[in-house]
């Protein structure tokens, strides 16, 4: 199963690899990562795939919106399903 | 592939247009649970509930969290109770109210819906039981509904039971007084009633249905007013298509999260209630997408064909994007829900006359209206009778969710608190009608055809 995985928040040092370096913690897997920067504001979105995923995907969201509180960053885990049906007839 | 843009967009409407999921509601057929003795009628019942519906707040939760979509409410419909409880011997249904309100507790529902009685032909000794228990019921529970149909364009209208509601609504405005009559607000009064609404006040769980089912209301006035910001000054054709696209957005999020809580509960999905359901928070109006069509306020000349549009294209837009569709399925109206329609009613451009217009052409009818205390029964049920009428004439569902508050006059204001909102108070016609509603009997069905 796939998840997006979105970044945004003022711009600094290291946030790729700190959302991916918490992501391999959970043993979940980076497809593809687009990333840009506006006005100071960071903006990233990831495409994972969470099949081998060492906990449940609730447990995963709560870990990365926590990780990204501490750096001052909303990070939020979405199935992908949810995007896929708002935006595909 | 999905692009950046999609993603942002849904994250933009779930954040600042106040898209959500407004309510996931179990339907719970009680048929199985009728018993002579009214304490065995409860504990089965209760045994029931809880047994169906255990873990549908915990799974509802568990949706939220995946697919990072709020669900604002988890509820429960269980089977009309004046059918469940037609068996017991007993004068009062009020413990069967009671034994309903624990269970929402126990599940964790903020409502309960299914107090109910379906009347639109004649009354049984039963249901003549569950009406007169109404208000001490709505009094000394709390998240329990009541709904009454008194009217179908293949019944007619039953005019006694119009009469006995009139009655019911006021005396369950006086058990309820020191909360400006709050009971009111958790009773509708239906023409052609649906059997599987997921909304509150007026859901139960329909005779026609299977044992179990989940059903899902969206919501998202927010996201089609940010959308027609967009075309401003276009013709209504695009205004029609820009709604539509919307709509299917929309529905689309409500069918995936229908779906999944289906399969994780192991119960069958019924159907997408596509409505455009308000809340008192602002950017979540109905009002306010009727103005920005080109209303100056809502209520003003041009509203009823405004929201004729908004209608018919949720509709038309929602369909597709869901394999089943159903409950009621419309723009909602409920003026004290709506942070748009409270100021119009506040500035006099909304009025009841109006409001009765425009439930021809939307979703259900008069809806959490506050009038003054001292409204007559009579007037009450003439309201009713009228707004039957539009829904038997016109082959569609409408009803009364209507509060008489003790004690206040026109200008003042209702407050219910959280989604309910608060009211205003609107002015009633003075002039009698009690002669009319005493008259008593049937009205006939329609005729079907000679549509003029």
């Amino acid at each position: 199963m796939k998840a997006i995985v979105t970044v945004v928040g003022k711009d600094q040092v290291g946030i790729i690899a700190a959302v991916c370096i918490k992501l391999a913690d959970f043993n979940v897997n980076v497809l593809d990562i687009s990333q840009t920067v506006m006005q100071g504001y960071f903006t990233m979105m990831m495409v994972v795939d969470i099949s081998g995923c060492s906990v449940p995907l609730s447990q995963l969201c709560t870990a990365m919106e926590e990780m990204g509180k501490e750096k001052g960053l909303s990070i939020r885990v979405q199935r992908e399903d949810i995007f896929e049906a708002m935006h595909r007839v | 592939m999905l692009n950046q843009k999609d993603i942002l967009k849904t994250l933009d409407m779930i954040d600042k247009r106040h898209l959500d999921i407004r309510t996931i509601t179990m339907g719970i057929s009680l048929l199985d649970c009728s018993d002579p003795d009214i304490d065995r009628c409860c504990e089965k019942i209760y045994a029931k509930i809880t047994r169906c519906a255990r873990d549908l707040v915990k799974t509802g939760e568990e949706i939220e969290r995946e697919f990072g979509i709020p669900i604002v409410n988890k509820r429960i419909s269980v089977t009309p109770v004046a059918l469940v409880a037609a068996a017991c011997q007993t004068d009062s249904y009020v413990k069967i109210a009671k034994t309903l309100d624990a269970a929402a507790v126990q599940c964790g529902v903020n409502f309960i819906g299914g107090f109910s009685a379906l009347v639109q032909k004649g009354c049984t000794e039963a249901d003549w039981k569950l009406i007169r228990s109404i208000p001490e019921a709505l009094a000394c529970t709390e998240r329990v509904c009541a709904s009454v149909n008194v009217g179908s364009t293949k019944a007619g209208i039953n005019m006694d039971a119009v009469a006995q509601m009139g009655r019911i609504i006021k005396e369950t405005a006086q058990i309820t007084a020191e909360n400006d009559g709050l009971g009111c607000a958790k009773l509708v009064v239906f023409a052609n009633a649906v059997e599987d609404n997921p909304f509150m006040a007026g859901a139960f769980h329909g005779v026609g249905e299977p044992e179990c089912v989940i059903n899902v209301g969206v919501s998202g006035p927010g996201v089609v007013y940010h959308a027609l910001q967009s075309v401003k000054g276009q013709p209504f054709d695009v205004v029609a298509e820009t709604i539509k696209k919307t709509a299917f957005q929309i529905t689309r999020m409500g069918q995936i999260v229908g779906q999944e809580a289906s399969k994780r509960l192991g119960v069958p999905f019924g159907i997408v209630d596509l409505s455009l359901a308000p809340t008192p928070a602002v950017g979540d109006s109905v009002a306010r997408i009727l103005e920005e069509m080109g209303l100056s306020v809502c209520g003003t000349h041009g509203t009823t064909a405004a929201l004729a549009l908004l209608n018919d294209a949720v509709k038309k837009g929602g369909v597709m994007a869901s394999n089943h569709v159903g409950g009621l399925s419309g723009a909602f109206i409920p003026v004290s829900e709506d942070e748009g329609m409270i100021a119009a009613a506040e500035n006099g451009t909304l009025t009841l006359s109006k409001l009765e217009a425009m439930t021809c052409v939307c979703s259900v009818g008069l809806d959490m209206i506050a009038v003054p205390g001292d409204t007559p029964a009579e007037t009450i049920s003439a309201i009713i009778a009228d707004e039957a009428a539009i829904g038997m004439i016109n082959s569609k569902t409408t009803a009364v969710r209507i509060i008489p508050a003790p004690g206040k006059v026109v200008g003042d204001r209702v407050e219910m608190g959280g989604l309910l909102g608060s009211a205003p108070v609107m002015p009633v016609h003075s002039e009698s009608a009690a002669v009319f509603v005493d008259r008593g009997g049937r009205i006939p069905a329609p005729i079907q055809s000679l549509k003029n």
